[in-house]
């Protein structure tokens, strides 16, 4: 008797645990990154188009700049293309694709197919600097101010209202950069 | 006809299907005849008003009815005829509807083509899948209501997502909920044998061509899913291991072990309990998938419209289901007959392997599906595991699948010596062994992918026809229909491995940019891009490519990739050209118009054996539905209904399974 009731206390585990993920469901769009208000991970990364090219978070101190995580693989990059695409014609600062556990072939592919929206690429194959910047799945979004600190995270794809919280966040920041 | 005719339907419907859950259960609890001689009218019922539900919906999407929300969320006046029909099944209200009306169907088939069943216990599955259905008739009328409507209703509607504006996708959904809701017949099935306190090999034989047919189902509808990704969406891939995906895999492996563990159980009795347990799972997890899919739990393309309440009432629901089931299941096994005993070396220990593989590799891509949840919920690292994670796990479980399959057959019930199976078995491997490395020559494909991949996929085609052989030895008519079947799927899998194999290591691109009147030459063939020209649609304009391919000198054919824009949604759509061969198949996307004058980037593929992927799965689902239609199930059943006697197997003969 007890031993049949395995079944029944497995599911019943599952179900808890899809309730509870139901509830943070909106959270986990939201997730506070630890890394907010603190520098941005120390990377040094190979660039896409240029393998050799190794580019660090040191190229990009100085102004504004949004990191964005993405992989061919990933379905939810495909959606929330056309907003990464405005993204990079709007908002005027380096917008830098964060291309993550892919092959650079199907990486190539993937943006001659639906076109480059980034200014700058930078490749982490192995996700090794993934895991610094706390990556947690693709698609991400990460503000970065002109000092290099983290300022804000987005998890998940981007649509309209996130395309202009995201705008709105970087006029901010821009503006900060261009006070300091 | 006004919509809200089909509101009125579905809560007719839902009336019916409460009533067939009640009265007639509780006749068959009782006994009483004439409570359970309600079922076959209260079963056409609930049929015809979801059918009539179905068809209003249909009626307004064919006529433009922009005052129903559902309409104009998905459909406009330049959707074409075909596209507005299967716009019904586009969004997530009105697939909904499909599923009803095709569990009403399926109760419908039960009802016609079980006829020979005890009636206690067809009354007992009908009533089951009865209160299913009010699961579903209540989730659609109170949070997912299709025939809500917007007064004044907008003079146009939104696009339907040019994405799904296929001919692939007019079957994808049907096929896949076919399957999904097939198991409801399964999951009634083995909850009717509980009800009833005993699990005999008699009801398991019964759900056998229902799981059957729901299985085959399934897997033709994720193989047109798999098709249709990769001429629809592709760079080329075929699966994508997204939590959709996934979703419909899980029932899927489940299903292959319910199959398999069905026919141990049916000629054996071995396993009863573990039976039941994945038919409740197996229908379980279809619930799952649909949770899944409409709650936004997960990140996904597929994703409907997400809301989080729609995901409480699905999870309420499955909670009623599956947590009633398995509390059944609790209290009744014990009283589950036993099983009865056998040798290591023996088919139950083929079917049960493959029983543990299938049924582990459903875990796996379940907890890697889920496990964004998972580590959230533990408070662990916020991780996320990719295609790596499930490619690298498959690889690892189903190679010892790929090595066992032509074993299984081959073996006897109960005991068997190892020497026996295994000799006319050396013989296939080592030809698969040495024609694998043959072909891999010839072919150039020196990689160890594409090696091994040959060697399984042969070993696998010619294992399992050895077994003809072996089993038309003393048979003086051809083998029946379910071995026929079981061969052509078994077979149906080496076929696949061949493809995914071949297209894993050897496909070949090349990107390149073109200028009207230039060549370009891959693999012996040669494109001649001849014009880029304007192309007009229904409810489209494209630019189109017209390329000539010529192998040597000789012409081929032409191909004419486009690059769409979608009217309404002002959408940009790639359509690939593509050139399906025994082979290897052609394959030319357009890319982007280049800053100068007149040339475009291109791809070319060169995919060796990819038709073979689907082939194979194709080979897989015909093998199902072969199986599905041996007399054995339908005839035996309705001689065992007039004379009710126990056939006890005799032991270690050769009874197929």
């Amino acid at each position: 008797m007890i031993r049949m009731l395995v079944p029944l206390g497995v599911f019943i585990a599952l179900v808890i645990m899809l309730v509870a993920g139901l509830d943070t469901a909106e959270q986990r769009q939201l997730v506070a990154s630890p890394l907010i208000d603190k520098p941005v991970p120390e990377f040094e990364l190979p660039g896409l188009y240029e393998p050799t090219v190794q580019r660090s978070n040191d190229d990009f101190i100085g102004q504004p700049w949004i990191l964005n995580v993405w992989g061919s693989w990933c379905w939810a990059c495909r959606v929330e293309h056309p907003f990464v695409e405005r993204l990079g014609r709007e908002a005027g600062i380096p917008l830098v694709g964060f291309n993550w556990k892919d092959e650079r072939d199907d990486a190539l592919e993937w943006i001659a197919r639906y076109g480059d929206a980034w200014t700058t690429h930078v490749v982490d194959f192995e996700g090794r600097s993934a895991i610094d910047f706390g990556v947690y799945g693709a698609p991400e979004t990460f503000l970065i101010d002109h000092r290099g600190i983290v300022r804000h995270k987005h998890i998940g794809p981007i649509d309209q209202t996130i395309f202009n919280d995201l705008m709105r966040r970087i006029m901010e920041l821009r503006s900060e950069a261009e006070a300091s | 006809m006004i919509p809200e005719l089909g509101q009125i339907s579905l809560i007719l419907a839902l009336i019916l299907a409460t009533l067939l859950a009640t009265i007639p259960m509780y006749g068959a609890w009782k006994n009483n005849e004439r409570l359970m001689a309600l079922a076959p009218s209260l079963v056409i019922g609930h049929f015809v008003f979801a059918l009539m539900a179905y068809l209003v919906l249909t009626v307004a999407f064919i006529n433009h009815d922009f005052t129903v929300t559902y309409v104009a969320m998905n459909s406009n006046l330049l959707l074409p005829f075909a596209y507005r029909l299967s716009a019904v099944w586009g969004g997530h209200e009105g697939s909904l509807l499909l599923w009803i009306l095709m569990l009403a169907g399926w109760m419908l088939a039960v009802l016609m083509f079980s006829r020979a069943l005890p009636t206690v216990y067809r009354t007992r599955v009908l009533a089951v899948m009865g209160i299913v259905s009010i699961g579903f008739l209540l989730f659609t009328l109170l949070t997912s209501n299709p025939f809500d409507r917007i007064l004044p209703g907008p003079p146009d509607g939104q696009d339907m997502n040019p994405l799904l504006q296929d001919p692939g996708m007019i079957f994808h959904p049907p096929l896949l909920y076919m399957g999904y809701v097939g198991f409801a017949v399964a999951f009634g099935f083995a909850i009717a044998g509980l009800l009833g306190g005993k699990v005999e090999r008699d009801w398991v034989r019964w759900s056998r061509p229902w799981t059957l047919i729901a299985w085959a189902f399934l897997t033709a509808g994720i193989t047109l899913g798999s098709w249709w990704a990769y001429y629809e969406l592709g760079w080329g891939g075929w699966w994508f291991w997204d939590p959709v995906e996934n979703a419909s895999f899980i029932p899927w492996l489940i299903g292959t072990a319910l199959i398999h563990s069905q026919a141990v159980t049916e000629k054996r009795g071995a396993f009863p309990a573990w039976t039941v347990l994945l038919a409740i799972a197996a229908f379980s997890m279809s619930l799952l998938g649909t949770f899944l899919v409409r709650s936004g739990v997960l990140t996904s393309v597929h994703a409907f419209a997400n809301d989080p309440e729609r995901g409480l009432f699905i999870l309420g629901f499955m909670t009623v289901i599956t947590g009633g089931a398995l509390l059944l299941y609790a209290l009744r096994a014990p009283r589950i007959m036993a099983g009865e005993g056998f040798d290591f070396v023996s088919r139950e220990t083929a079917l049960m392997l493959n029983n543990m593989f299938f049924a582990v590799s459903a875990g796996m891509v379940l907890l890697g599906t889920l496990y964004p949840l998972v580590s959230d919920f533990m408070g662990w690292a916020q991780v996320s595991v990719g295609p790596p994670y499930f490619s690298a796990m498959f690889i690892l479980l189903m190679t010892p699948v790929v090595m066992l399959i032509p074993f299984g057959p081959m073996s006897r019930w109960r005991k068997d010596e190892i020497t026996r199976i295994a000799k006319p078995l050396a013989i296939s491997a080592v030809v698969a062994i040495v024609l694998g490395f043959a072909i891999a020559a010839y072919l150039g494909a020196w990689s160890a992918r594409a090696i091994t991949g040959w060697i399984g996929g042969l070993w696998l085609i010619f294992g399992t026809f050895s077994y003809v052989r072996t089993a038309l030895k003393g048979r003086r008519r051809g083998l029946p229909r379910h071995q026929i079947g079981m061969i052509m799927a078994h077979a149906g899998i080496g076929v696949f491995v061949i493809g995914v194999a071949m297209v894993s290591s050897s496909t070949l691109q090349r990107d390149v940019r073109v200028e009207p009147g230039q060549t370009v030459e891959i693999e012996g063939y040669r494109f001649e891009l001849l014009e880029v020209v304007p192309v007009k649609g229904q409810n489209w304009i494209a630019d189109e490519a017209r390329f000539k391919v010529f192998r040597g000198d000789r012409e081929l054919f032409d191909m004419a990739p486009q690059k769409r824009r979608y009217h309404r949604g002002g959408q940009v759509m790639t359509q690939v050209a593509l050139r399906p061969g025994f082979t290897r198949d052609l394959y030319i996307a357009m890319g982007e118009r280049l800053n100068d004058d007149n040339a475009w980037s291109i791809r070319i593929h060169i995919k060796p054996f990819v038709r073979w992927i689907w082939g194979g799965a194709l080979l897989l689902a015909l093998g199902g539905l072969v199986s599905a239609s041996d007399r054995r199930y339908w005839r035996e059943s309705r001689a065992q209904a007039r004379k009710p006697a126990q056939h006890a197997g005799q032991a270690g003969d050769e009874v197929p399974a």
